[in-house]
């Protein structure tokens, strides 16, 4: 099967080179490329946009948060009439602005901003392919990325205002137009959003999976990939198999809302009147959602976690301790990722015993987590680590992964989940271990393949500082938001003022109000470094970290078909760093073990004998008749 | 609290103090050439950094947990309430000292092991034996919060005790609504949906085809329960999805449309001990939502008072039934009632109609969900 599908594309392309020695006209080179590089960086544009107007929109909820009933009409400009006469917010749009926000940095941020942008760089560069295994099904899962984001911020603008119940859109609330201004057309749109989204989701992931299997460059064993690419690897694997259970979750909602189905809904008395509907279970739909929403998390922080060994490895100038650990985590955590979904709903009313087996499950997956942040330390210790922004940001994401996963601990415990859930420790551990942990993963990437994407480089320093004031930013704001949650203080609240209970704190909410506008504006001088360097950027050299993968081995930047000439083999892992022996402190990939002799270990001389057979086939290159 | 501020804010200040120190000595190099002895600029800066955030850092989560403590976990009223405290203590404890040991670590090497010129780094690729004691080690841990939890919990989700005083609560749009088996029977009566009508005052749907809900009581801002006496919550929605909160009993369950759910607790201190225990004369237990369901989600308030037994008798014995509320708004609704049992329903009609205090509530409480739309 896979032989028949490689060769089909092998005729493609060879077609394709053709026309490709004339110039490309506009549209086929900038908007509906078939190159990866162009459609990572699409994908990249697009999720730095949503970003802005998702933290945005979490400023403005925070002002709200931190100063209840401030006057905000200096935002009647943007916001019109969702600021109140009196300028206040409206409580409306304050649960629409957290579900917009939730939905935008979950989905379109860190799924396709993240995963999306490098899944598309970094998979052919660093196994060693042309491309992906079909450009048009890459384009596609671009623009149906495109339309849903067209969608979904059409539906800021509507006359009843976007999607308002929450991300995690619970039915019966998002399936009565008449329960909530935020599940009439909002909703409705929201729901045709997620399903472009998926669409989506689904062509790019079942590109990433073929392309790695199929497409590997000689030489490039899976024990010899990249952490980065078993990322994303199980990344992709993760989201095929969980996003078709939120796609049908979503259609049967659909239907609950405009044909009168009864999938969720039961017994129901609202606004005067007794609904028809009877025998359905909202409860379904959460189950159906969590079974995509844990994987969900997993799916936006296993990239991070990937890129950062790989970024952590070539700037402590040494290997990535536990090679296999790792691979060996990352399947686990993918495999346990599945198994924990109820952890979300202890206080459902859901059988208790059910209970007690996800509290087990989900307490398992700490046993996986801790390995991987104990080898990021090892990797870390007696290195000569070099602090460039990507490498600051990916400390400070082992960091953040740490902090925010011990409290999930507390939060597998349904015994301790009983008083803390739907309260702000919950959304003080999620920001950290997975909002925070994988916008600095998103991060590290940018600064480390910026110079391989547009050949110059972004400004060191400019980094560095955007480093320290996010990182010192992030734990400012989240921190002290347990300290709230412990007291009791419950989520999605537009004011704290109603109950006697959450009547203290006022100041803290206040700081971390203030420390949110704070790590907002840092976020600038990343934005004016990224577009400055852009284009007034220092010209990068050929590897700049000095790197050991393949991407470094393409030319500054890699044209259509990445290599000039043939794809050059890979005879060894990627972490040889520091190697005992060697005189420089890194061997790439390319590098044979019989140009290395001095610095070869036992079991690597018996490899030499296989080398030159090695060198010599060529596996799946297109271009190969070609150029 | 505000001293809680004043430490943060100086923690903050200093840390923006030392990015912005930091920020003018980078700004010379920014367009400078990478330093001769430093693979990056700043290098050097950047390796002290994580000390000088490391130091500042444990400074700030110590002095921010003794300033903001007296607010955690609001003193704790049940006895399950006390004992997933002292769970939640420890499992803290073991939480923080494994997130200031990982991070101390993080922060100290990446410090200790910052470029040095002519260094190399060690070529350590694996150790299996370190690997596996540190599986080992989260593993044991994890049996440990598993065994206790799975104690704690199963004994909480276990069935309500025969002496419980059965109390249903019920969420909409927005507010709770409380019912009482009624002085008489002291038994819930059925209840249909399709019978809910907020304009005859029957909110909660009671069916009055069962005689046991005649003498049922109900109200919209206060639940009363007895010190001591376990109470067992059966919880209903009748819109959208609630959550009932009780902070102090350490209860939450969510109120499912069509799915009853229910949870049990034990008051074990009364609303007037709290007072003098917190020094607080306006002290009151409070019910809130936690399940996000729509514009007036943040004032679903509801009080709880706990008191003894006869404050609990006097008060139940003051409220009208529902049924006399029914039949006060609509007096005809007595057609409604299956004969064979209208003699007995008459007896709950109100003799003259006067101005009665729980219908007034009810019927505000209606107009004012509805006018929250
Ligand atoms: C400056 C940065 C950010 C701030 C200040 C912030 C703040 C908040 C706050 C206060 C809430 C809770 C609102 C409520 O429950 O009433 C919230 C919700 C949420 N945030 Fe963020 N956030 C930030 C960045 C992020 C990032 C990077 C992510 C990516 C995962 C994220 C994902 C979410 C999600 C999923 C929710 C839940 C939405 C819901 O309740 O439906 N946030 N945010
Ligand atoms: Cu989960
Ligand atoms: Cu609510």
């Amino acid at each position: 099967m896979s032989v028949v599908a490689t060769s089909t594309i092998v005729d493609a392309h060879v077609e394709e080179v053709h026309e490709h020695h004339e110039e490309q006209n506009f549209w086929k080179k900038y908007v509906f490329s078939e190159d990866h590089k162009t459609i990572a960086k699409q994908y990249m544009i697009t999720g730095i946009f949503w970003a802005v107007i998702g933290i945005a929109m979490s400023v403005v909820f925070r002002l709200q948060l931190g100063f209840p009933g401030i006057n905000l009409s200096w935002l009647k400009p943007v916001l019109g009439r969702w600021i109140t006469e009196t300028g206040t917010l409206d409580p409306n749009f304050y649960l629409a602005l957290v579900t917009m926000h939730g939905t935008i940095m979950v989905f379109f941020v860190l799924t396709a901003g993240l995963s999306g942008t490098f899944s598309n760089f970094l998979i052919p560069l660093q196994i060693g392919a042309r491309d992906m295994a079909s450009g048009f099904l890459n384009m596609l899962g671009f623009w149906f990325f495109a339309l849903s984001s067209v969608v979904m911020f059409i539906s800021l603008f509507l006359h009843t205002g976007p999607a308002a119940g929450g991300w995690v859109i619970y039915p019966p609330l998002s399936a009565l137009p008449q329960a909530h201004m935020g599940s009439e057309m909002g909703m409705t749109l929201w729901l045709s959003s997620m399903a472009l989204f998926i669409i989506s989701s689904l062509l790019g992931g079942i590109n990433y999976i073929t392309t790695v299997i199929n497409l590997r460059t000689r030489g490039m064993t899976f024990s010899r990939l990249p952490l980065t690419i078993w990322a994303f690897f199980i990344t992709a694997v993760l989201g095929l198999i969980s996003f078709p259970v939120l796609f049908s979750a979503a259609l049967l909602l659909i239907f609950d809302r405009h044909f009168g189905t009864s999938f969720y809904l039961s017994e129901i008395y609202i606004n005067g009147e007794a609904l028809p509907n009877m025998g359905g279970s909202p409860i379904l739909f959460q189950h159906l959602f969590w079974f995509l929403g844990h994987p969900e998390v997993y799916i936006v922080l296993l990239p991070a976690l990937g890129m950062t060994s790989e970024i952590i490895a070539t700037n402590a100038r040494k290997p990535i301790f536990g090679y296999r650990a790792m691979i060996a985590s990352l399947l686990g955590i993918a495999f346990l990722a599945f198994v924990v979904w109820a952890h979300h709903m202890f206080v459902t009313g859901m059988n208790p015993f059910l209970g007690s087996i996800f509290m087990f499950l989900t307490l398992i997956i700490a046993v996986p987590s801790a390995v991987k942040a104990f080898n990021y330390i090892t990797t870390l210790w007696r290195g000569n680590i070099i602090f460039t922004p990507a490498m600051l940001f990916s400390i400070g994401l082992v960091s953040l992964f740490v902090s925010g996963g011990v409290t999930g601990i507390i939060l597998g415990n349904s015994a301790l989940d009983i008083q803390l859930h739907d309260t702000y420790f919950v959304v003080a551990h999620f920001h950290i271990v997975m909002g925070a942990a994988s916008a600095f993963g998103f991060f590290a990437g940018i600064y480390h393949w910026f110079p391989k994407m547009f050949g110059r480089m972004m400004n060191n320093s400019m980094g560095q500082i955007h480093f320290w004031a996010t990182f010192i930013g992030v734990y400012l704001i989240f921190y002290p938001m347990h300290y709230i949650g412990i007291a009791g203080f419950p989520r999605r609240y537009y004011q704290f003022t109603t109950y006697d209970f959450a009547k203290s704190y006022t100041n803290l909410n206040m700081f971390v109000t203030i420390a949110a506008i704070f790590t907002f504006a840092a976020q600038f001088i990343f934005l004016w470094n990224f577009f400055y360097s852009m284009f007034k950027g220092k010209t990068a050299p050929l590897n700049p970290w000095r790197s050991n993968t393949l991407e470094w081995t393409t030319p500054v930047v890699p044209g259509h078909g990445n290599w000039v000439g043939e794809i050059p083999a890979v005879y060894r892992w990627p972490y040889d760093y520091s190697k005992p022996g060697a005189a420089e402190d890194f061997i790439p990939q390319t590098v044979p073990y019989s140009a290395t002799p001095e610095s070869n270990l036992p079991h690597e001389t018996a490899l030499i004998a296989e080398e030159k057979e090695l060198g010599e086939i060529n596996l799946n290159d297109q271009f190969r008749t070609a150029h | 609290m505000i001293y809680l501020v004043g430490i943060l804010g100086l923690v903050f200040l200093v840390m923006a103090i030392v990015v912005i120190s930091r920020m003018q000595s980078v700004m010379k190099s920014v367009n400078k050439d990478v330093q001769n002895d430093e693979p990056v600029a700043n290098n050097k800066l950047n390796g002290t950094m994580w000390i000088v955030t490391l130091v500042l850092g444990l400074v700030g989560t110590i002095w921010s947990y003794y300033a903001a403590k007296d607010g955690f976990l609001p003193e704790a009223s049940s006895p399950h309430g006390r004992r997933t405290d002292e769970l939640f203590w420890f499992s803290m404890a073991l939480m923080m000292i494994s997130f200031l040991a990982v991070n101390v670590l993080l922060f100290y090497f990446s410090w200790k092991y910052q470029y040095k010129k002519g260094n190399k780094a060690t070529f350590y690729p694996d150790n299996h034996k370190l690997e596996l004691i540190w599986t080992a080690i989260p593993a044991v841990v994890m049996a440990v919060l598993v065994f206790t939890g799975y104690r704690a919990w199963t004994d909480i989700m276990s069935e309500a005790p025969n002496n419980s005083q059965v109390i249903e609560i019920m969420g909409k749009q927005f507010g709770w609504m409380v019912r009482y088996g009624g002085t008489e029977d002291n038994k819930l009566g059925n209840y249909n949906y399709k019978l809910i009508d907020d304009n005859v005052q029957n909110p909660m749907g009671l069916d009055f085809s069962d005689e046991a809900s005649f003498d049922d009581i109900s109200h919209v801002s206060e639940m009363h329960v007895i010190k001591g006496r376990p109470v067992s919550l059966k919880i209903r929605a009748r819109d959208v999805l609630h959550s009932v909160f009780i902070p102090h009993m350490r209860v939450k369950m969510d109120a499912v449309p069509g799915m009853p759910t229910k949870f049990w607790f034990t008051p074990d201190k009364s609303t007037d001990e709290m007072r003098a225990e917190l020094g607080k004369p306006e002290f009151d237990y409070e019910i809130a939502c936690t399940e996000v369901c729509g514009r007036g989600h943040f004032s679903m308030r509801m009080r709880l008072i706990v008191e003894d037994e006869a404050s609990f008798k006097k008060w139940q014995s003051e409220q009208p039934t529902v049924l006399s509320a029914v039949l006060q708004t609509k007096p005809d609704y007595i057609s409604r009632i299956p004969e064979n049992l209208r003699a007995k329903a008459m007896k709950y009609a109100p003799a003259a109609p006067a101005a009665d205090s729980t219908v007034a509530q009810t019927g505000t409480a209606a107009a004012s969900s509805a006018a929250l739309r």
